[in-house]
């Protein structure tokens, strides 16, 4: 486990590096350095000054390094447009993303897993058929066609629902719909999925003939094994379209996260803010995989006591 | 991972027989997809209007059938007095020509890195395995956005950024599938009797991992298609006055209290493009999966 542990961190930090140093070649090779790190409308002295911090007077790699240092050091640069500190700018954001993320990971739980269970189980049925076909309607639904849609909706005919903004718990319901729709989608297919090769073992028959009611065979015996799966896919699937997904819903939603902090610097083409930011949910990408890795190796035991490094 | 034997003489005869094993979603599917693809192959003719000509006087209008419809203009008029219709086919028209070559460039990159890993191991191999885990890792709508953003929104940065977006899931079934190859003994039949690792992987190899990359190709299709309406949408990808169908949507949605008819068409043709692929990619897949068949 230790060594497990060791590998996935190192896997961590490999990733983060990789991912710094395609940005540094990005931005710095599609166009003019200075233009990337300082923006207009400052003092000569101010310009010389930082084009001495990041060494842009001098090769590429001494720029690399320049760039590396000044993580050491905290400084991600001044927003061109809003001239503050760039890490503040995004810090302030991540607790709004964080909430909306939460809610609809919490709401993607709460429906896909019991309705996944439903398909497995009533597969042959018109039940099980009925939520594949929900499923795969809501995979096929942009995530911004929904938002949309519930805007014209819930706002504008019925005018029930806020549109802009996260002043109060209502804000929240669109939003929060809207990012869970394709995760619904996605976990309800894998969780049967995941059911079904469960369903099919022959644990499941012995559970059976010794006489346990059909909930505990199914919950004890099925739901946890097919959990494993299941959280990995939590992992890989559910990190990765959440942060795409908020992109969108945090835009049209006016939602104060990273997500609309990202397309907004992308439009205005405020590349301090938008390299820090994209950095930023990149890392907590990284993080939150590294996090389901080790919750999954925890979780399965034959990993947990088998995987020597 | 092979097909049934199609024991089909010609195309029209296979592609009949394929019909005929279809259920009525899939032949849904299939019926929608190929109407997209005429609409799209032959907008210049359909299309009543040019998409891009404004008429401020007809600025607007709902669709045929609705109070205030001018007539002619089948699905209403935008907020500049273009025709909803006519923008919608051409919208459709690039959308589904990026996708194309976005998922067609995916292929290649994502499909030679595969080989070469697959073929030459070693270093290399750990390198683009190693790459393909780091695209993995990020969000490819982030990547996408920065690229946009630092590279500018031309058709060729387009089509560059829907490619590089999936080419880790080629490179993955490539590697992994060449790998299992590789350990079956014609292929050493093949090495013995003197072929080249091109003509092993051009006649022995590609042959045998075809029915995979038809797979990810069509269900890379559809995320392809979602991704370029998102770009669009948030106003990162083609740029006006030219028509996406993301973009349609994204400018029309703030007429949408009094003139939701201008997002309608657009949102309509990605949801029945998405659907319809990701039904035949589905059908494919499960066609192609012996352990499926069987359940």
């Amino acid at each position: 486990m230790l060594s497990y542990t060791l590998r996935t961190l190192m896997r961590m930090a490999l990733t983060f590096f990789v991912i710094v140093t395609i940005v540094f070649f990005a931005t710095r090779l599609s166009g003019n350095a200075v233009d990337f790190v300082i923006g207009d409308g400052m003092t000569t002295e101010d310009r010389d000054l930082l084009i001495k911090y990041y060494e842009l007077d001098r090769p590429v790699l001494s720029q690399y390094f320049a760039f590396l240092r000044s993580f050491t050091d905290g400084q991600f640069g001044l927003s061109f447009i809003e001239r503050r500190p760039v890490a503040d700018m995004v810090l302030e954001r991540v607790w709004p993303s964080t909430q909306l993320l939460l809610s609809a990971v919490t709401l993607t739980l709460l429906v896909s897993i019991p309705l996944g269970i439903t398909a497995a189980i009533w597969r042959k049925s018109w039940i099980g058929s009925a939520v594949m076909v929900v499923a795969f309607l809501g995979y096929a639904v942009p995530n911004f066609v929904l938002a949309i849609v519930m805007v014209l909706i819930f706002s504008y005919w019925l005018n029930w629902l806020p549109v802009v903004g996260n002043g109060t718990a209502w804000h929240f319901i669109m939003p929060t719909v809207a990012l869970a729709g394709v995760l619904i989608a996605a976990l309800t297919r894998f969780t049967r999925n995941a059911m079904l090769d469960v369903l099919g073992q022959d644990f499941m028959r012995t559970a059976r003939a010794k006489g346990l009611p059909e909930s505990a065979v199914i919950f004890k015996h099925g739901l946890r094994n097919a959990g494993i799966t299941i959280l990995s896919v939590i992992g890989l699937q559910v990190a990765g379209l959440a942060a795409s997904g908020s992109v969108v819903i945090e835009s049209i939603f006016a939602w104060p996260g990273i997500g609309d902090l990202l397309v907004t610097s992308a439009l205005r083409r405020d590349y301090p803010v938008l390299q820090f930011g994209v950095l930023t949910v990149a890392v907590a990408v990284i993080m939150i995989n590294a996090a389901i890795d080790l919750a999954y190796a925890w979780a399965d035991p034959r990993l947990r006591h088998s995987v020597k490094g | 991972m092979t097909y049934p034997a199609v024991p089909a003489t010609s195309v029209p005869a296979a592609a009949l027989q394929l019909w005929h094993s279809a259920n009525i979603i899939q032949k849904a599917a299939i019926v929608i997809g190929l109407s997209l693809v005429l609409m799209a192959l032959l907008a210049p003719l359909i299309a009543p209007f040019d998409p891009n000509s404004q008429s401020l006087i007809s600025r607007l209008r709902p669709p045929l059938g609705l109070e205030r419809a001018k007539a002619g203009y089948l699905l209403g008029t935008d907020e500049l007095g273009r025709d909803v219709f006519s923008r919608s086919l051409y919208g459709l028209r690039l959308t589904l020509m990026l996708a194309s070559l976005g998922a067609m460039l995916g292929l290649l990159i994502g499909g030679t890195l595969g080989l070469l890993a697959g073929i030459v191991g070693g270093r290399v191999e750990a390198t683009i395995m190693a790459a393909v885990d780091t695209q993995i890792a990020v969000p490819f709508t982030l990547v996408a956005l920065f690229l946009l953003a630092i590279l500018g929104s031309s058709i060729e940065v387009i089509v560059l950024v829907l490619g590089l977006a999936g080419w880790e899931q080629y490179a993955r079934i490539v590697r992994g599938e060449v790998k299992r190859l590789m350990n079956i003994p014609f292929i050493e039949a093949a090495r013995a009797a003197g072929a080249g690792p091109l003509r092993i992987a051009r006649h022995h190899l590609l042959p045998n991992i075809i029915s995979p990359l038809v797979v990810q190709f069509t269900l890379a299709l559809s995320n392809i298609v979602l991704l370029e309406s998102t770009l669009s949408f948030l106003g990162l990808g083609v740029q006006p006055p030219t028509a996406t169908l993301g973009s349609m949507v994204g400018i029309g949605r703030d007429y949408m209290p009094t003139a939701p008819w201008i997002v309608a068409a657009p949102a309509t043709m990605i949801l029945l493009i998405t659907f319809a692929v990701q039904i035949l990619g589905d059908w494919l897949r499960d066609g192609a999966d012996v352990r499926l068949r069987e359940r």
